[in-house]
């Protein structure tokens, strides 16, 4: 076993344990702090695959707003924002079938893809990443249509959400 | 290639030809080194950190017309191992309610976010962590972790003016990052690399003759993620106590203080690497790297001295100031200047050096000229609104 699995191995347990608390514990803060980890562990997987500037990015767009969900959780809850009824409704046993069927799914068409079992090749010495994501994002051959199109949607959502703010006078 | 050439290399075989003649796998022997290299690295840095307080304790005295700490050993230069011993037999107070975890995470993570920064620090052009290629993000992702520490400070001490003073340093936070960020793209954009080794290898004109305007704007910000004054209001003693660590006592609290002035530290340093040429100082960074790092640690500490003398100096803003300043101000400025910036680098790529800095200058007193001039005409609206137009017209 490589030093790059058994950090994997680490990372995916303690990702999946802080997911699993995430919707498990009571207290509304202590849910968004297992969330931060969650998503420190899937930055840390980023960085696993060779993706520096998408963990990066997940640090500063995840933790950050995750900060902003805590202030809001702390502001709109009373001191012990603890719940005392059930966590789970009588349905859970078709949510948990669903996603049983969705993992065994997904893991099935994996199976098939000629990639799966494949070494990925090693990335040449001097290859910029980041050089080649901004090259993609906005050349016409790459994705510069749907990176616009999801530019146009965040600055729609950003005006509609300082519209509804906004105290009309 | 001797020590004096690359020093951090040759210690670096050293010690793993030793790992390895004990029978060492090697793979393990450099995890190990490079652990070490960590261990020295932070206690290099948190022995600075304990001589940063008599710096700061010396300065803010002089500033004030005192003489500051001159009565333990020369010069008080022992009075800092004083506080740290009187710090660490301090009774260790939780208070009632306290969420015990958090509270005690979040002083570790308040250091922690200031520590990892000095991973992409390039000390000379041979001796740093690592040069990663997104280095200025990085700077920003490792402050959205301190905000974390400082909410879960204010919320687990179970104390309302703690909650108050999170909620304030979020705000400020979150508010000022977007015109770090912007600003942050301006070297960027010179050096074509977010790499900070490049920018510094890039800079044979100083960054700030270029875009005096956005080292300005990247000051500025840095003061407010720093918590500082004029943007101290999370600490703001004269209505909050003190803040979001107000619970916080003993060395806990000291971890908040020691880290909040090696944060000011480092800030200096990431002024000096972004704008004045990091290690680089004529040619002396050439001579030796031990020079290297004397020229960026004496720029950083220059860059910590304006932070402080501004500190000492200004007055504490409202938070309402402080978010209509940064929104209706510093953001739109920010981004224009960005925008400038990128398109006036394509249109003088080719062209004199000359040329492309007097058109870098003239754009940003130009961007500078114009903001001032509308946020003039603007108070002056504002000022009639308030006080009547007759008002005005005398003040004129």
């Amino acid at each position: 076993m490589t030093g790059e699995q058994i950090i994997f191995l680490i990372v995916g347990t303690v990702t999946l344990i802080s997911a699993f608390l995430v919707v498990t514990v009571r207290n509304l803060v202590h849910a968004a702090l297992w969330l931060v980890a969650t998503l420190f562990g899937v930055a840390i997987i980023y960085t696993l695959l060779n993706a520096g500037f998408l963990a990066v990015v997940q640090v500063v767009v995840y933790i950050g707003a995750i900060a902003i969900l805590f202030i809001f959780a702390v502001m709109l809850t009373r001191r012990q924002a603890a719940d005392t009824g059930t966590a789970v409704n009588k349905n859970w046993w078709a949510g948990a079938l669903m996603a049983v069927f969705t993992f065994a799914g997904l893991t099935f068409l994996l199976l098939g893809w000629s990639g799966f079992s494949k070494q990925a090749a090693a990335i040449p010495s001097g290859f910029d990443a980041v050089n080649q994501l901004g090259g993609a994002l906005t050349s016409p051959y790459g994705y510069v249509l749907p990176f616009e199109v999801a530019s146009v949607l965040l600055l729609a959502a950003l005006v509609g959400a300082v519209y509804l703010a906004f105290n009309k006078k | 290639m001797n020590f004096w050439n690359d020093p951090l290399k040759v210690a670096a075989d050293w010690l793993t030809g030793i790992f390895t003649s004990w029978g060492m796998n090697a793979v393990l022997a450099n995890v190990l080194v490079a652990f070490l290299g960590v261990l020295i690295l932070i206690s290099i840095l948190m022995v600075l950190d304990v001589f940063l307080v008599w710096i700061e304790r010396k300065v803010v005295a002089r500033f004030q017309d005192r003489l500051g700490p001159n009565r333990v050993g020369p010069f008080g230069l022992i009075q800092p191992f004083a506080d740290i011993i009187k710090l660490l037999i301090k009774e260790d107070i939780t208070p009632d309610g306290a969420d015990k975890v958090v509270y005690n995470i979040a002083p570790l993570l308040s250091m922690m976010s200031v520590l990892i920064l000095w991973a992409v620090v390039p000390l000379a052009p041979v001796i740093l962590g690592v040069d990663l290629n997104i280095g200025v993000l990085f700077i920003i992702a490792a402050g959205s972790i301190g905000t974390l520490s400082i909410i879960m400070a204010g919320w687990s001490s179970n104390n309302k003016f703690s909650v108050i003073g999170a909620f304030r340093q979020v705000a400020v936070m979150v508010s000022f990052e977007i015109p770090m960020l912007a600003v942050l793209l301006i070297p960027t954009i010179f050096s074509g690399s977010m790499g900070m080794n490049t920018i510094i290898q890039s800079q044979n004109i100083w960054y700030v003759f270029l875009s005096p305007l956005a080292a300005l704007i990247f000051l500025i910000a840095a003061i407010a993620e720093l918590g500082r004054a004029p943007f101290d209001l999370a600490e703001g003693e004269s209505e909050l106590v003190s803040g979001y660590n107000i619970e916080y006592s003993g060395m806990k609290f000291g971890m908040f203080y020691a880290g909040e002035l090696l944060h000011a530290f480092t800030f200096g340093g990431f002024w000096a690497i972004m704008f004045f040429g990091g290690y680089r100082f004529f040619g002396l960074e050439k001579v030796s790297p031990f020079l290297a790092i004397a020229i960026i640690l004496f720029k950083a500490l220059v860059g910590y001295w304006v932070i402080m003398w501004i500190k000492y100096t200004m007055m504490r803003i409202r938070i309402d100031q402080m978010l209509a300043f940064n929104w209706k101000f510093l953001t739109p400025v920010a981004f224009v200047l960005v925008m400038v910036t990128a398109l006036m680098n394509t249109l003088l790529r080719g062209a004199d050096n000359w040329l492309y800095i007097t058109g870098m200058i003239l754009s940003n007193i130009i961007i500078a000229w114009v903001s001032l001039e509308i946020v003039r005409l603007v108070s002056k609206k504002e000022r009639e609104r308030v006080e009547g137009v007759k008002v005005a017209e005398a003040h004129r």
